[in-house]
């Protein structure tokens, strides 16, 4: 019924290099080590609870009833005149023994029903994940309450009982860890490669959840730790052995003579439960600081990317554009009527570590009135980066460290973060098409609220008259049937039709600039033919300043007047296009354009004669 | 939205079916003879007999299943073996004053949460660090001991609050407030501990969405933003999270009523249980699922309202 | 179109007729067919380009060949052998003859692995001593152009081109004599998309591979097939060599999308973008012509 309750973040798929590394980690993160400590103190503390006190947990004596602590008893002595610290001692065996219980009950239902659920799917998942809401939907408490009046106190029959209740934990986890790897192209590959289900669990999947369980099983250890503790202080636990729950049930009883009484036990437990969370919590830190928690869709290069570099430090950047003479924002002369106009803009991302991560290093540009500028370059370039630091939509980690943005001849942006004018200028100067067309909807809304609700703020309009303005909106991008669309959710659209949206979206309150990440990238070469011919028609039409940002020369020939390429932070080049395609200066631009397949030759005829070179490569 | 709504309500049906066929045969599994418990060591063998045959323990177990059930259906459960009072009666009197309890912990669980989730989630810095230690303390510290030092700070030296007792609403809408407050503080320590760290991570998991992005790039404003948009996507997760917590709530009142000596469902479940009075524990169960799968139900067309693919699927 | 160089060699892989069917979520829905009778031959040491747009079943043709996708109808047979349907064992033996290379290299290979166990993991599977493991993954390194010492480390300390790299020398780690590749250069770079291709070649040219080489971009096909089969919504429209379907193609969707393709230069460019607006309408008078006599 419900759906995954995993505790926040916890299904990552993520793989820390090799198990070693990662039990290091961990062992470097302070509070995991305290929380460590304390676990292995409170277990120390259980097993060798005879030899440490000295007292008889059981042994009453009433001539030291209620006596105070620090005296012959070092935290006192209860009601009966038994010995505090002893008890709390021998109450952490039953308490640790019936977590370990409880745990190994849920892990022993929950991961194997979990793994096979997940990974074979069909009729098993869907009966244990209904098996698993249900138990979910039992309140745990009175089911235990119920069982123990059939099968009695015992410990290790309601601990079992506890540990069956909280294994749809462990069930969800596994399933939902297993499903995500399963999707995975390395496990078709294992397929592929003939291994067997076993090798391909063992081996691939096994791994990945297995940082996730570590947590799951230390919130389980404490919730089990928790209500155990419940059932004693009820009355209803097994009353023959000293118990956490049990010494403040009685502390209960006499909190009007001794309250200080309820606060040892309710202690430890806090202590006990709080290291096992502070150990989870640390452990989840830890794997997610190993890689980055989710993967992106954007790639991430890595140090020895063949051709760009995205992390540079400022001494390398500066080597690594080779300076040609149309290079950069030298020869820029900006008109005096110029649209925008980035100067030395400078982005970077300060690293925990104190320095920073520069992606856009002295890039400037300007962009005219109905001017479509092509900003190209490879994964990593810093193109993106420059486009988001124009519409001042920088992920919150970045900053905008050097050089100034303005536009009509007004500073929107400044290293001193003295002007934020970005923000008045979006949706009304600017408009900004995405690369994803599905993902940068809102799937929550139908796609007419969408378009109507930045125009009833922006323009004033009120709702008739702002869907009057939607529907032409969407008229004019080439949807066939507007008034369905516009009451349609986005996941009930296609991907093309999605972008024709976006595209209505970015232009609807007429903004003088349009800045379009990678609009076409993502969509059928087609319908890519499509889309540029409706980008080229709407910024003809009204005459637009365009920034066009796209790794394809094919889109910057087929829409661009003029092209600044971009490698590694900087900008290696700036001309006109046909001047750009026709005579590329830096070497670089000259690499990328002769990169591309459009012109080769189809490949030659396949020779017929018999491969033999095959002998040679076995 | 009328089949999603058809099929969620048949699946709870079956669910409560099930969990209360689950639970009579448990419980009717019993190795002793609730006969002689009933009755004590002293009674003879045929008061032990008379007593079975009267309880209709004598039967088949497949009678007496399809007795109870049919009988349940109606919402009758029978009558206790001890009291002889109906099931229902004695459920009647304490649920209402347990509810008072879970449903405003579960409100004041909500709102709170919603609260600091939101704002450790969007404003980040100190109070996201507040959120996540709390996370922790709350799941550390048992509630029935936060209740303990409670009672003890407030009614016992400060003697601000009352530290047992409960009143009817009908009787004194304020002094049923007030003898809430304690009990309340208690349980919802844990819950929005919890709760309130489910909805950051869910809120910062939204605000990293492209389409967030794209919605800035609009130029609409940051409430609206904040409150139509990232509130909205966030909040199926959340929900979810909140349906578990009523779960978790109602055994969290057993103990915390003991506390509170409020006159809720908590005596009537550990008495019950020590007494192995079978029927009472089968109503309460009965009566607990459906309650839960209420909120499930509840909670499942709130997810489906907020998220239209949730309706899809 | 029919091919000259089949008429002296017996094709390598034969699939004739191949439907697959996708379950659809819901009580009673038909299933989604993803593939609608698809027939299509290989021959050995050839590339065979696949081209077509997203939801085509260009992909699914290649999962099917790999065994990974639901087969309704009709049947793969490779080297005179059918095998449409096989056991777990089976495909184990078939493993050593086709191997794959995936679109995303950051998935397709495990990131708790090192490059070394990746690479191993076939290897060992089937049945190669520890020893000559190691040896053929010196081998492998090599064959791919990376530095031997990439064996002990991890796959996120490779950039994309790199992994993909990883990504071939496992599909060529048990000489397979057919290496499905779907969409193996799409997520990477311009310049390293070229120097991925001419591997590619390289490699075909020095083992005698066959390749059936799944792509969206045209231009990417006609760079690296011998033949090319143009795919719309699971059925294939168009086959032939690579110089005739992507120089003159034959059929209404192969010329669109020939035309959607733009070329690097804006005057030509230009010239594309006006040939393709007087394709279209020239299409769509033709429908309408069609209609009209209907």
């Amino acid at each position: 019924m419900s759906e995954v309750v995993i505790p926040a973040d916890a299904v990552v798929p993520v793989v820390a290099s090799g198990r070693q590394k990662l039990y290091r980690r961990v062992l470097k993160n302070p509070m995991a080590v305290v929380s460590l400590v304390i676990l292995a103190l409170v277990v120390l503390s259980a097993v060798f609870a005879g030899q440490i006190t000295g007292w008889d947990p059981g042994r009453a004596d009433l001539n030291d009833a209620l006596a105070p602590p620090f005296g012959e008893h070092l935290l006192g002595a209860d009601a009966s005149g038994r010995d505090v610290l002893a008890r709390l001692f021998f109450g952490a065996r039953v308490s640790l023994i019936g977590a370990l219980i409880a745990l190994a009950t849920a892990l022993a239902i929950g991961i194997p029903t979990g793994l096979i659920a997940g990974y074979f799917q069909g009729w098993f998942d869907s009966l244990s994940s209904w098996f698993a809401s249900l138990l979910m939907a039992m309140p745990g408490l009175i089911v235990v309450l119920a069982l123990i009046s059939v099968i009695g106190p015992g410990m290790v029959g309601v601990m079992v009982t506890f540990g069956a209740l909280l294994s749809p934990g462990v069930f969800r986890l596994t399933r939902s860890g297993v499903v995500s790897v399963r999707r995975e192209l390395y496990i078709d590959a294992a397929k592929v490669s003939g291994l067997s289900d076993y090798r391909i669990i063992s081996r691939h999947v096994l791994g990945v959840i297995r940082a996730p369980l570590v947590i799951q099983a230390s919130m389980i250890a404490g919730i089990a730790i928790v209500l155990q503790a419940g059932l004693e202080f009820l009355g209803v636990g097994d009353s023959s052995t000293a118990s956490w729950g049990q010494m403040l049930s009685e502390a209960f009883s006499n909190i009007y003579v001794a309250p200080t009484m309820i606060l040892w036990p309710g202690l430890i437990i806090g202590l006990t439960v709080g290291s096992l969370a502070i150990f989870g919590a640390a452990l989840r830190d830890t794997v997610q600081g190993a890689e980055p928690a989710r993967k992106t869709r954007r790639r991430k290069p890595t140090n020895e990317e063949e051709t760009s570099t995205r992390r540079l430090d400022l001494s390398t950047a500066a080597t690594a554009a080779v300076i040609s003479p149309r290079d950069g924002g030298q020869e820029d002369i900006e008109p005096s009527d110029a649209l925008l106009v980035v100067r030395d803009l400078q982005v970077g991302y300060p690293q925990p570590d104190g320095s920073t991560t520069i992606v856009v290093d002295g890039v400037s540009l300007h962009v005219d009135r109905g001017e479509v500028l092509g900003l190209v370059g490879e994964s990593g370039s810093g193109k993106s980066q420059t486009a988001f630091s124009i519409l001042g939509l920088l992920p919150d980690t970045g900053a905008i460290l050097g050089g100034t943005i303005s536009f009509a001849a007004r500073t929107i942006a400044s290293a001193d973060g003295a002007a934020h004018g970005a923000a008045a200028l979006r949706g009304r100067q600017f408009g900004y098409i995405p690369q994803e067309p599905m993902s940068n909807l809102d799937p929550s809304f139908t796609l007419g609220f969408q378009l109507v609700e930045p125009m009833r703020h922006i323009l004033g309009l009120s709702r008739p008259a702002a869907k009057t303005k939607a529907l032409e909106l969407l008229d004019r991008v080439g949807i066939a049937d507007p008034r369905r669309t516009f009451d349609a959710y986005p996941h009930e659209v296609s991907g093309g039709m999605a972008q024709r949206v976006l595209i209505a979206g970015a232009v609807a309150c007429d903004p003088e600039l349009l800045i379009a990440d990678e609009p076409t990238t993502a969509l059928d070469v087609t319908v890519q033919a499509e889309v540029l011919d409706l980008l080229r028609g709407l910024q003809r039409e009204r005459s637009m300043g365009m920034i066009m940002v796209t790794h394809n020369f094919g889109v910057v020939a087929d829409i661009c007047d003029r092209v600044a390429v971009m490698q590694a932070g900087r900008l290696v080049e700036q001309a006109d296009a046909l001047e750009l395609f026709d005579d590329p200066h830096n070497p670089y631009t000259r690499m990328l354009l002769s990169s591309t397949l459009e012109d080769t030759e189809p490949r030659a005829a396949r020779s017929t004669r018999p491969v033999s070179s095959r002998g040679t490569a076995r | 939205m009328a089949t999603f709504l058809l099929r969620r309500l048949g699946a709870a049906v079956v669910l409560v079916f099930v969990i209360a066929t689950m639970t009579f045969l448990l419980m009717s599994m019993t190795g002793g003879d609730p006969a002689r418990n009933i009755l004590g060591d002293g009674a003879t063998v045929e008061q032990v007999a008379a007593k079975s045959a009267e309880l209709g323990l004598d039967q088949p177990l497949a009678v007496r299943y399809v007795d109870w059930l049919g009988a349940a259906i109606t919402g009758d459960f029978g009558r206790s073996w001890f009291t002889n009072e109906p099931v229902m009666t004695s459920l009647a009197n304490k649920f209402p004053v347990s509810l008072s309890v879970v449903i405003t912990a579960i409100l004041v669980t909500a709102i709170l949460s919603a609260i600091l989730g939101v704002t450790a989630a969007v404003k980040r810095g100190w109070i996201d660090r507040f959120v996540q230690m709390f996370a922790v303390l709350g799941f550390a510290l048992p509630n029935f001991w936060v209740a303990l030092i409670l009672v003890t700070v407030f009614a016992v030296n400060l003697k601000l609050l009352p530290a047992t007792g409960f009143v009817p609403f009908t009787t004194d809408p304020g002094r049923w407030a007030l003898g809430l407050i304690l009990p309340v503080a208690a349980l919802v320590v844990g819950t929005i501990a919890s709760t309130a760290q489910q909805v950051r991570g869910a809120t910062i998991d939204v605000l990293r969405q492209d389409y967030v992005r794209t919605l800035r790039s609009r130029g609409i404003s940051h409430r609206s933003l904040l409150f139509r948009h990232v509130l909205r996507n966030a909040a199926p997760p959340a929900l979810t999270v909140l349906s578990l917590q009523f779960v978790g709530l109602l055994g969290g009142a057993i103990i915390i009523e003991k506390i509170f000596a409020l006159p809720g469902i908590g005596s009537l479940a550990v008495n019950a249980t020590l007494q192995g009075d079978l029927p009472q524990i089968l109503g309460l169960v009965v009566v607990m699922v459906v309650l839960v799968v209420i909120v499930n139900l509840v909670i499942d067309l709130l997810t489906g309202w907020l998220n239209p693919k949730a309706r899809v699927s | 179109m029919t091919d000259v160089a089949s008429v002296a060699e017996q094709p390598l892989l034969t699939i004739s007729g191949l439907e697959v069917e996708f379950p659809v979520k819901g009580w009673r829905r038909p299933p989604f067919k993803a593939l609608k009778g698809v027939s299509l031959d290989i021959l050995p040491g050839e590339t065979m380009g696949l081209v077509g747009e997203s939801g085509s079943g260009k992909t699914t043709i290649g999962r099917a060949v790999l065994g990974l996708a639901p087969i309704a109808g009709g049947s793969i047979s490779f080297d005179g052998r059918d095998t449409t349907r096989l056991s777990r064992a089976d495909r184990r033996a078939l493993s050593a003859d086709i191997q794959v290379v995936f679109q995303d290299p950051y998935t397709s290979l495990n990131p708790a692995m090192t490059i070394g166990d990746i690479l191993a993991e076939p290897l060992l599977t089937s049945g190669t001593a520890r020893i000559a493991a190691r040896d053929r993954i010196r081998e492998l390194l090599d064959l791919v152009n990376l530095p031997s010492d990439a064996a002990d480390r991890l796959p996120r300390e490779f950039s994309g081109g790199q992994r993909q790299r990883v990504a071939i020398a496992r599909a060529l780690a048990l000489r397979p004599r057919l290496v499905v590749c779907d969409e193996p250069v799409s997520a990477l770079d311009l310049s390293t998309q070229a120097r991925v291709l001419d591997l590619f070649i390289d490699i075909q040219e020095k083992t005698g591979v066959a390749y059936l080489f799944v792509s969206h971009d045209l231009s990417v096909v006609r760079h690296i097939s011998h033949r090319v089969a143009v795919m719309y919504r699971g059925e294939i429209v168009e086959t032939g060599d690579a110089a005739a379907v992507t120089g003159a193609p034959e059929h209404p969707y192969t010329q669109r999308l020939l035309m959607a393709a733009p070329v690097p230069h804006p005057k030509r460019q230009a010239v594309r973008r006006s040939e393709r607006h007087a394709l279209l309408a020239s299409q769509r008078a033709s429908d309408a012509a069609r209609e009209t006599v209907r």
